[in-house]
C-alpha cells in the first residue's frame, strides 16, 4: 500500500521517526556509529562528516521537539565514546485531562501566535493536547482573533536567548540621540506591549536593568556564554518597567483638567471625559484625569480648533507652544 | 468567512510531531474512521494517508519485517500495531508550552475578554498546562504579550464583552448598534453592525463586520465605540461580506491617496516606525539620523493634521501646500483661543 517513490520531506520524516524509536528502545547508550547503522535512511549520507552535520541537525531537531535526548557513557571506569538515547521516564506527556471548554480555549491561545514566529510550536502543542481525547467545542469562541506578530528579525535570538538565558550583544539606536551604540544584556523577558516588541534585562555596561525596543536593535543579534548563566529576579515587572519608558517617566500625581470642546467634534477626548453619547453635538466644558500633562497636550492640540484647555495653566501653556511652533514652522 | 491559511508546506518537524501524537491515540482507539483521525488532528485523510504511509518504513533497529509498524486502513479504519516504542504521547517541547502558556495568560488579562464560563476554563487549562509541561514551563517568564491596551478596566471592556455576546447569543449572531468615533473626520455616527470577529491588529482590538450603513465590511477600534448594544435582530453578515487579510497590517494606501512631503526633526522620527511612508531620505551631511525627508500617503488630510499639530514644528509640511496652509489655519485658530483664556484669566476683576 506505501506509495510510489518518498519524497525529500517524507524521507527525513522517516529518518527521524526511526532516530526516535532506536533511542527509546535501547536499554544501553548507543554510539554515533551503532546510531548510523540503526537508521536505514543515514545510508544517504556519503561521508562520516556529511553524517556528522545531519545527525546534530536531527539531534536539535528532537530537543525542539521535547524529546528528552541524553548524552552519556557505557563505563563509569573508562573514557568511552559518548553515548546517547532517550530518557523513557521524562518522555511521555503527564497524564492529564481537559476539558472541551479548557481544549478550546488552549487553541485559542495557540491562535494567538498564527501569524507569528512561534505558529509552528503552537500547533504541534496543540496537536499533541488533542491526542489526549477530549472532543473540542470551539462554538464559544468562533470569531475572536487575538494575535501577535513578529516581524522584528531580532525576536527569534532574542526570545531564545531569554528562555535560555543567555547572553547577548547587539547595536541598539538609542530613542534620543539615534546613535548605534553595541549593547550587552542579559535578556529577562521579551514582551510585546501596544503592538511593539521589548527587551527588559540587565544591562551589563550600565549595571542596570534596561528596556529595549526589538525595532531599534540593527543587524544581528549575538548569544554569547552558556546558557542558565544568570537568575532573572523574582519581582521583575517588565510590562510595568516599559510603560514607565513609554510614559517618558514622568508619571506623577492624578491631575483634573478642564477643557472646553465644540459640539460634534473632539471626539476621542469626548471619550476620554465621559461626555455622554447623547450631547455629542452640543458644545461641553469636560474634566479629564491626567497625569503626563505633555501627553495631555499633544491630545489636546490634536484636536484643535476644536478643543481648548482651560486649566490648569501648564496644561493650556503647553498646548500653545505646540501650536505656536507649528505656526512658526509654517510661516 | 476567512480560514487561517494551510501550511505552505508541513515541515517534517510537524509530521514527526503529529505522528508521535497520533499513534498513541489510535493504539487506544483501534478502528476509528480514517476520517474522524484526520479530523482530530486538523488534517485532510489524503495528507493522514501520506503519514501513514511513512510508518510502514519504520521501526526498531534491524528494521526486518517483523521490527516495522504495522497500519492498515481497509475499508476506511484504521489499525497500527508493533508500536510500542512510541505507544505514549511525547511530552511539551519548551517553544509549544511557553506559546500556550503566554497565550493562556494573554488573554486572560484582557478584561471584558472572558465572561464567568471562559475565565473558569482559562484558569483551569492554564493550570493543567502548567503541569503537564512540567520543567518546560520554567522559563514562561520569558516570553509576555499584552493585549489590554485601551482597555483599562471599565473602559473598552464593556464594548469587548457586548461584542462578544453578540458573536456566541443562544439565538444565532445578533446585530450590534455601535455609536461610533471617527476621528480623522472626527464625528460620531451610529451603525448597525453585523459582527464578523474581534481581532487584534498591532496590540489593538478591532471589531470587523458588516456595516448597513456603509454597506460594507468595516473595522471599527473597540477603543473608539462610544456605545454597543446587542439588538434583538439576526446579526448574519450577508454572503459577500468576506474579511479583510490584515496580516500586513491595516493600513493600505490607495493609488488616488494625496501624497504628502514632511520634513522631520531628529525629534519626529519616531513617526517612521509609526506611519507607513514611501521614501525617506536623510538630510544631514554627515548623512546621520538626524532630519530627514519623507514621503507618505494620505486619503484624508484630516489624519495628517492630527498626526502633525501635536509636534509642535517638529514635523513640517512642504508639500503640497494647500495642506501646509490647512494646518497653519488650524493652529492659527486654536493658538487664538487659548491665548483669550489666558487674557480672560489676567484680566482684573
Amino acid at each position: 500500500m506505501a506509495g510510489g517513490a518518498a519524497g525529500a520531506g517524507d524521507r527525513r520524516t522517516e529518518r527521524l521517526l526511526n532516530l526516535v524509536i532506536a533511542l527509546l528502545s535501547t536499554r544501553t547508550w548507543l554510539s554515533k556509529e551503532q546510531i548510523r547503522r540503526a537508521v536505514p535512511q543515514y545510508e544517504d549520507c556519503a561521508t562520516t562528516e556529511a553524517f556528522d552535520r545531519m545527525f546534530e541537525r536531527d539531534k536539535e531537531e528532537l530537543r525542539e521537539l521535547g524529546v528528552p535526548l541524553v548524552t552519556g557513557s557505557a563505563s563509569a571506569w573508562f573514557d568511552d565514546e559518548q553515548g546517547y538515547r532517550v530518557d523513557r521516564d521524562a518522555y511521555a506527556l503527564p497524564e492529564v485531562s481537559f476539558t472541551a471548554a479548557e481544549l478550546a480555549v488552549l487553541s485559542l491561545a495557540a491562535r494567538v501566535w498564527a501569524q507569528a514566529s512561534l505558529a509552528g510550536p503552537a500547533a504541534r502543542a496543540l496537536t499533541k493536547l488533542r491526542a489526549l481525547g477530549v472532543e473540542v467545542d470551539e462554538q464559544s469562541l468562533i470569531g475572536v482573533e487575538p494575535r501577535v506578530r513578529t516581524a522584528e528579525p531580532a525576536f527569534e535570538p532574542l526570545y531564545a536567548a531569554a528562555r535560555d538565558r543567555q547572553r547577548v550583544t547587539f547595536t541598539y539606536r538609542t530613542a534620543g540621540t539615534g546613535d548605534p551604540a553595541r549593547r550587552s544584556v542579559q535578556p529577562w523577558q521579551v514582551t510585546s506591549w501596544h503592538g511593539h516588541w521589548y527587551l527588559v534585562g540587565h544591562d551589563l555596561d550600565r549595571g542596570a536593568p534596561r528596556v529595549f525596543r526589538l525595532s531599534r536593535v540593527e543587524g544581528a543579534v549575538r548569544r554569547s556564554g552558556p546558557a542558565g548563566a544568570y537568575e532573572v529576579p523574582d519581582d521583575v515587572d517588565g510590562r510595568a518597567m516599559i510603560a514607565r519608558v513609554a510614559a517618558g517617566a514622568r508619571d506623577g500625581e492624578p491631575r483634573t483638567a478642564r477643557l472646553r470642546l465644540a459640539g460634534g467634534a473632539a471626539g476621542q477626548l469626548r471619550l476620554r471625559a465621559r461626555v455622554p453619547a447623547a450631547s455629542a453635538g452640543e458644545a461641553v466644558e469636560a474634566e479629564v484625569t491626567f497625569t503626563d500633562v505633555e501627553e495631555l497636550a499633544a491630545t489636546v492640540a490634536a484636536a484643535a480648533p476644536h478643543a481648548v484647555a482651560l486649566a490648569p495653566d501648564d496644561l493650556r501653556e503647553a498646548v500653545v507652544r505646540r501650536l505656536r511652533g507649528v505656526l512658526e514652522a509654517h510661516a | 468567512m476567512r480560514r487561517p491559511r494551510p501550511p505552505v508546506q508541513p515541515s517534517a518537524a510537524d509530521r514527526l510531531s503529529r505522528l508521535l501524537a497520533m499513534v498513541p491515540w489510535v493504539l487506544e482507539h483501534q478502528g476509528a474512521p480514517l476520517e474522524e483521525v484526520a479530523d482530530r488532528f486538523g488534517i485532510t485523510t489524503d495528507q493522514l494517508v501520506k503519514d501513514l504511509e511513512l510508518l510502514f518504513v519504520c521501526g526498531t533497529p534491524g528494521h526486518l519485517p517483523d521490527d516495522l509498524i504495522e497500519a492498515d486502513w481497509e475499508g476506511g479504519r484504521l489499525h497500527i500495531g508493533n508500536a510500542e516504542a512510541i505507544a505514549r504521547p511525547l511530552r511539551l517541547g519548551i517553544d509549544e508550552a511557553l506559546a500556550l502558556i503566554t497565550g493562556l495568560r494573554t488573554l486572560i488579562d484582557v478584561p471584558g475578554f472572558a465572561g464567568e464560563q471562559d475565565r473558569e476554563a482559562l484558569t483551569g487549562a492554564l493550570a493543567k498546562l502548567t503541569e503537564a509541561a512540567g520543567e518546560a514551563a520554567h522559563a514562561s517568564r520569558a516570553l509576555s504579550v499584552d493585549l489590554t491596551r485601551d482597555s483599562a478596566p471599565d473602559e473598552g471592556s464593556e464594548v469587548l464583552s457586548t461584542a462578544r455576546e453578540a458573536l456566541r447569543h443562544p439565538a444565532g449572531r445578533r446585530r450590534l448598534r455601535l455609536h461610533y468615533l471617527v476621528p480623522s473626520r472626527d464625528e460620531t455616527t451610529e451603525r448597525d453592525v453585523d459582527p464578523m470577529r474581534l481581532l487584534t491588529v498591532d496590540g489593538r482590538w478591532y471589531l470587523e463586520g458588516w456595516c448597513h450603513r456603509a454597506g460594507g465590511v468595516r473595522m471599527f477600534r473597540v477603543d473608539r465605540i462610544v456605545t454597543a448594544e446587542v439588538l434583538d435582530a439576526d446579526g448574519t453578515p450577508p454572503e459577500q461580506a468576506v474579511a479583510r487579510d490584515v496580516d500586513d497590517g491595516l493600513f493600505t494606501p490607495g493609488e488616488d491617496d494625496l501624497v504628502v512631503t514632511l520634513e522631520l526633526d531628529a525629534q519626529a522620527r519616531w513617526l517612521l516606525e509609526h506611519v507607513p511612508v514611501e521614501s525617506v531620505e536623510e538630510l544631514d551631511e554627515a548623512g546621520g539620523q538626524g532630519r530627514a525627508r519623507v514621503r507618505l500617503r494620505t486619503a484624508d488630510d484630516r489624519w495628517l493634521r492630527r498626526l502633525l499639530l501635536p509636534l509642535g514644528g517638529a514635523a513640517v509640511v512642504v508639500d503640497p501646500p494647500e495642506v501646509a496652509e490647512g494646518l497653519a489655519r488650524a493652529a492659527r485658530t486654536a493658538l487664538e483661543a487659548h491665548l483669550a483664556v489666558t487674557r480672560a484669566e489676567q484680566a482684573p476683576g
